[in-house]
Formats: C-alpha cells, structure tokens, sequence
C-alpha cells in the first residue's frame, strides 16, 4: 500500500468533449489532493483531444494521461479498460474516481475486479481521512440511510454522482503536463452498429425543473406543467409513480433509483417528498412546493410552499407570468 | 440451442422493509423476501429467447437458505434449472467477491453462452456485479440493454446511456445487465409451480467451488470494502414561506422568487 500515492480521476468524454462531471470529479480532487498534500491526475481517451486535455488541467487536473487513438472516439469497453487499467499499475493512484455515468458504472467495476480492488458504487459525498484513507459516503436502502464505506486495497475505486460536486472554475493560468501515452490495442468484441441521439435535453443539465409526482391525474396533465416550464425556460421531471405507470419516460425521473439534479430551482408539483425523491433533488438551490396536504413531508424541505391544487395554482402562476412578460 | 444462465437475488420488498432510522439499521424481517424486480425482467428475457429459439436456463443466486424460494419462483417462471450458493463462508461478500463467488460457480457450471443480469439489485443498488462477473470470466459486457434486437449467430442488443442509444453486437458468450424497460416480466405458470415445488435445488458451499476458486476470496474475507458508519441524511435548513392558500399575495411572492433564483 505504501507504493500508491496521489489521486487519479477518469474524464469521461462524448464526441469529443469531456462530461462536466469529470470537471466535478477534479474540483473534490483537488481539494482532497490539496490536503494530502499530493498530485492530482487525470487520465483521458479519446480521438484528438489535446485541447480537452488542456481544459482539465484548467479544471484542476496537475497532469494528464492523454490517449490519443480513434479506437477511443466512441466508448471501446474492453480497449478502455485494458489501456486504464495499465495506466493504474504504472502510476499507483491511492484513489481512482469515476463519474457514476452509465459508462463510468459499466467501466468502473470490470477496472476494479481487474485491479483486484475494491469498488463503492454511486458516492455522494467524499472524504479524505488524515492516513490517505477514502471515506466514500453513499445513499444505501433506498435513502433512509448514509453508508460510510472504507477500501482496504489499492487504489480505492468511487463512482461518483453527477451534480453533487461543485467543480473548479475554470483557471487559464493554471500549469500542468500533459503526458501523451502509447496506446495498446486489444480486440473489443464488441461492435458498434449504430449510434443515435435521444433528442431530448436531459434534465441533469436543467437550471429549472417543474416537476409532478402522484397528485396528477392523468398522463396529458403534464402538459400544464410543461406550459410553466416552458415559459420559464426549464425542463420537466417526474417522480417514480407517473414513470412506472407510463406517463412519462424514465429520463425524467428524479430520485434514489432515478436522477439526480442540482437546479437553481426545483418546482415539486403533487409530489409528497418521500426519502427516495428527496434522493434526487435535495442539492436544488431553491426548492418550491405545491401540495393541496399541509402535512405533506416535502413542505419541510421547501424554501417557498403553496398548499393547493396544483389544478389551480399552476394555471394561475402562468397568467402571472405571462401578465408579466407582456 | 442456448445455455443461458441469470444471476438472481433474494432481497426484502423494500416497499414494505421498515426501517429504523434512530439506529440506521433495516429490519429484514419486516418485509417478504422476493427475486430483486429488476432480476424478473432478466430471467423474462432469457425465458424469451427460449422460446424463440431453444436453450436452457439455468439460474443462480448466492445467498442465505432461504433464497432458495426465489430459486424456486424462478423455476416456475420458466427456468429449466438452479444453483443456490449458501456457506457462512460466502456471508459479508461486497460486490468484488460477490461476482467473484458467482463467476465461479458459473465456471463450474460448465460452457454457456449468455449470462443476463438485472441492471442493479434494489438493496446492494450497484449494478456492479453484472460487470465483475464478465471481467472476472473474461468475456465481454453490455450493460443498459433495453431491447434485444436480434438473437441468432450473434447478439445484436440496443443500450442506453447518456441521452444516445446504441446498437451493438457481439459474439457469443458474453454478459448482458438489462433494464426494466427491456420487458413486462409474466406471472408464474400453475404448472411451472407445481413443477417448481417438487424440484431439487441443487445446493454449493465453498467445498464444492474449492477445485477452481480460493476460499481466500470469498464472503468477507474477500471483500475488500466495509461500511464503517452508518448516519441519516441531515435536513438542511430551507426558508420555508409556506402559503395556506392560494391567495393572489402567495401567487404574486412565489412568481417574484422563481424569476429572483432561476437566473
Ligand atoms: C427502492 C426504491 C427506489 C425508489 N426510487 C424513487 C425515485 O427515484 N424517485 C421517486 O420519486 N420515488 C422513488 N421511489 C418511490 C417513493 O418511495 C415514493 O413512493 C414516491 O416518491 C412517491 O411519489 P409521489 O410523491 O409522486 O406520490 P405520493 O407520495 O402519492 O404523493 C402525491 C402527493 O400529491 C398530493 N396531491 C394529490 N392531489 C393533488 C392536487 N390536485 N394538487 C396538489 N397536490 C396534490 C398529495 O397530497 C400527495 O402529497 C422509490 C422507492 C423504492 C422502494
Ligand atoms: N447475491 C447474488 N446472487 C445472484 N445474483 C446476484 C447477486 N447479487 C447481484 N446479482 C446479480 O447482479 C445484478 C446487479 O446487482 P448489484 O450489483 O447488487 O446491483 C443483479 O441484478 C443480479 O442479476
């Protein structure tokens, strides 16, 4: 264990640009680093990325691992983790981040078996403690409960939710090297046939949810929430029970066992607040609630709350709005 | 003909679980036991493409004694066959040495084809198991998969990550993690339970696995993580200016804020 120091973070990137929770994952890595007093890297794959390279170093990053190969352009399983893991026997970080993605979540755990280290899935919160021991915080049963968990091997291996770290702004002057590596090609067993956009903005990127849950009526009443959300530039969410009847797809779910989001403001529409909504939206800046139950759990989490009919209150913040607007 | 084998998993109907949060610990016999929902939709497919085109499916769960219910509700789902991994010596397994245990266990098991796993249990919530039991044989993995899209030669699946949807294909063998989307898992057939009720459940402790597996590397011994402490989400203090009613006042204050923060 004495021969692993310092703190690696996988960048993660889609058509050539990194994912912002990689940005996110060097921000806590260079706080942690910072007081441990040892160096941040991070490694990157993909297909002519010098300048993203820069971009992490800009982000915190002091080095980066830069392999460079159109292998790498879209996301090659078995040559990802065959060069990393490479990557990781050479430098011997004592911790090893990923972003909880589902390319970071599929990747990941075939690194840490490979590694033969261990793995804590889906972290919320991170710690360093004082011997370079990670404490990796995550939502367990479903939310009621934090787990704190320790890793005994080398490096200890996180994914990390997206939208939980605040990252680095983003500093020009800041230096760092950029350490191009030889790339090792093995077979990938896997052919991509086909790729496509799911057209839809996803709403972990959204600076304003309106949200509904169980106090909808019916699958078209989303429409009105649309309306609001709309006219306020933001994107629509759900809680679990309209996803599981169908009424709305699973990208808009937010929660425990859906996303997490961190937008500046959360409008949570006949949604009681369960633990496992509360999972997914607890890091909103400003939460607002309308709920016709006055004991409804979520009213304890708002910052701004109107007991109501949602059937009533969002129609009549939309004529205020509009009124406004025009 | 295809031998597919689906890992699947006892856990607590964590609808019902209850829960103490003073002590921060899950009260297991609170709840009835049941195969993890999203590991229904894995044997489904598997019991699918049987029906398509043949095979045998063989489930497998490590757990306690008990999970042998779930193995036999599998049976009357459609599988053919079923393996229950009890021994206190797996007890305590994090997911290193879970999929260590069930990786080789499938060795065991012989040649196969197609491993189909849940995309994630409802109580361990990782959906790192399905991947570590690929590394851990050496064949490739697809995780996400929504839709089978073709069952034949080769294995041509749609997956789903980050807002863009793949089709990728792959050889035999090789390990899928589905999700829910994939399928509507079917209710169990009067005659798959009665079926299931009279079959033996073929049973392995560490002894059985020790010709090709170290007992080093299983239950805690083998697991490399450990939850230390256990706390309870903290409620951060909010504003809380809750209206009573819909009051034009409660409109006028709550549309002022919502163009204060947005930004
Ligand atoms: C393992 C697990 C994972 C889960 N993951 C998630 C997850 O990711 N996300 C999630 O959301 N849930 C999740 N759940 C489900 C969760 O426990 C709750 O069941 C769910 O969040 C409840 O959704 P809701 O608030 O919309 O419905 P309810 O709890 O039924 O609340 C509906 C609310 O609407 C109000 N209402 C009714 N009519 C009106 C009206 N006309 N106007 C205004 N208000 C009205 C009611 O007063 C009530 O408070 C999970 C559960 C489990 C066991
Ligand atoms: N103890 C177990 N026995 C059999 N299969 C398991 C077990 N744990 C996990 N799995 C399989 O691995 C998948 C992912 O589980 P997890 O990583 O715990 O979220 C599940 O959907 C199952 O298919």
């Amino acid at each position: 264990m004495k021969d692993y120091s310092g703190l690696m973070v996988f960048a993660e990137q889609r058509e050539g640009r990194a994912h912002p929770v990689s940005y996110e994952l060097l921000g806590k890595g260079r706080e942690m680093a910072d007081k441990l007093g040892v160096e941040l890297s991070s490694v990157l794959l993909g297909n002519q990325m010098e300048e993203e390279a820069r971009e992490l170093i800009y982000y915190g990053a002091d080095k980066v691992f830069l392999y460079d190969n159109p292998v790498f352009e879209d996301f090659d399983l078995l040559n990802y983790k065959h060069n990393i893991t490479r990557l990781v026997e050479e430098v011997k970080p004592e911790v090893f981040l990923f972003g909880a993605t589902h390319l970071g979540r599929s990747l990941a755990p075939r690194i840490a078996v490979a590694l033969g280290t261990g793995l804590t899935a889906d972290c919320t919160g991170l710690d360093m403690s004082e011997d370079g021991g990670l404490i990796q915080i995550r939502p367990a049963f479903s939310g009621n409960i934090l787990a704190h968990i320790r890793t005994k091997t080398r490096p200890q291996v996180a994914t990390v939710r997206y939208k939980v770290m605040p990252s680095m702004l983003r500093d020009e002057h800041r230096k760092g090297e950029i350490i191009k590596k030889d790339v090792e090609i093995v077979p990938s067993l896997l052919t991509i046939l086909k790729k496509e956009k799911l057209g839809e903005k996803s709403i972990t990127e959204a600076e304003l949810i309106v949200s509904g849950g169980r106090g909808l009526k019916k699958a078209e009443d989303f429409s009105l929430l649309a309306d609001l959300a709309e006219l306020l530039g933001g994107a629509v969410g759900s809680s679990r029970p309209p996803v599981d009847d169908g009424w709305i797809s699973r990208e808009h779910q937010v929660g425990f066992s859906g996303n997490t989001v961190k937008p500046k403001v959360y409008i949570a529409c006949g949604i009681s607040g369960s633990p496992q909504h509360l999972a997914g939206m607890r890091g909103a800046d400003v939460i607002v609630s309308i709920n016709s139950d006055p004991s409804a759990p979520i009213f304890k989490m708002a910052d701004y709350g109107i007991v109501g009919d949602l059937y009533e209150v969002i129609p009549k913040l939309i004529d205020r709005i509009k009124g406004e607007s025009s | 003909m295809l031998r597919i084998i689906v890992p699947i998993k006892q856990v607590p109907d964590m609808s019902q679980v209850k829960f103490d949060t003073e002590e921060g610990r899950v009260d297991r016999s609170s709840a009835a036991a049941e195969i993890n929902p999203f590991d229904l939709n894995a044997l489904e497919a598997a019991v699918q493409i049987k029906e398509k085109l043949g095979g045998i499916i063989t489930t497998i769960s490590m757990g306690p004694r008990q999970a042998e219910s779930a193995l036999r509700d599998a049976l009357s789902r459609g599988a053919d066959d079923t393996v229950l991994l009890t021994d206190r010596a797996f007890a305590g397994a994090d997911t290193l040495a879970t999929s260590y245990t069930l990786a080789s266990a499938i060795r065991k098991l012989g040649e196969f084809d197609l491993i189909i796993c849940g995309e994630k249990t409802v109580d361990g919530d990782t959906g790192q198991v399905g991947p570590q039991i690929a590394e851990h044989l050496g064949i490739p993995h697809v995780a996400y998969v929504s839709k089978l899209e073709e069952v034949g030669e080769k294995l041509v699946v749609v997956c789903e990550m980050e807002g863009e949807r793949y089709l990728i294909e792959s050889d035999f063998p090789v390990l899928i993690a589905v999700t829910k989307d994939i399928n509507t898992p079917r209710l169990p057939s009067l005659r798959g339970k009665l079926n299931a009720r009279k079959a033996e459940i073929k049973t392995w402790g560490a002894e059985e696995l020790s010709s090709i597996a170290e007992k080093g590397r299983f239950g805690t011994q083998g697991s490399p993580t450990r939850v230390h402490r256990i706390t309870i989400p903290a409620e951060e203090g909010r504003k809380g200016r809750i209206f009573r009613d819909t009051s034009d006042e409660a409109i006028e204050e709550i549309t002022n804020a919502l163009y204060r923060y947005k930004g």
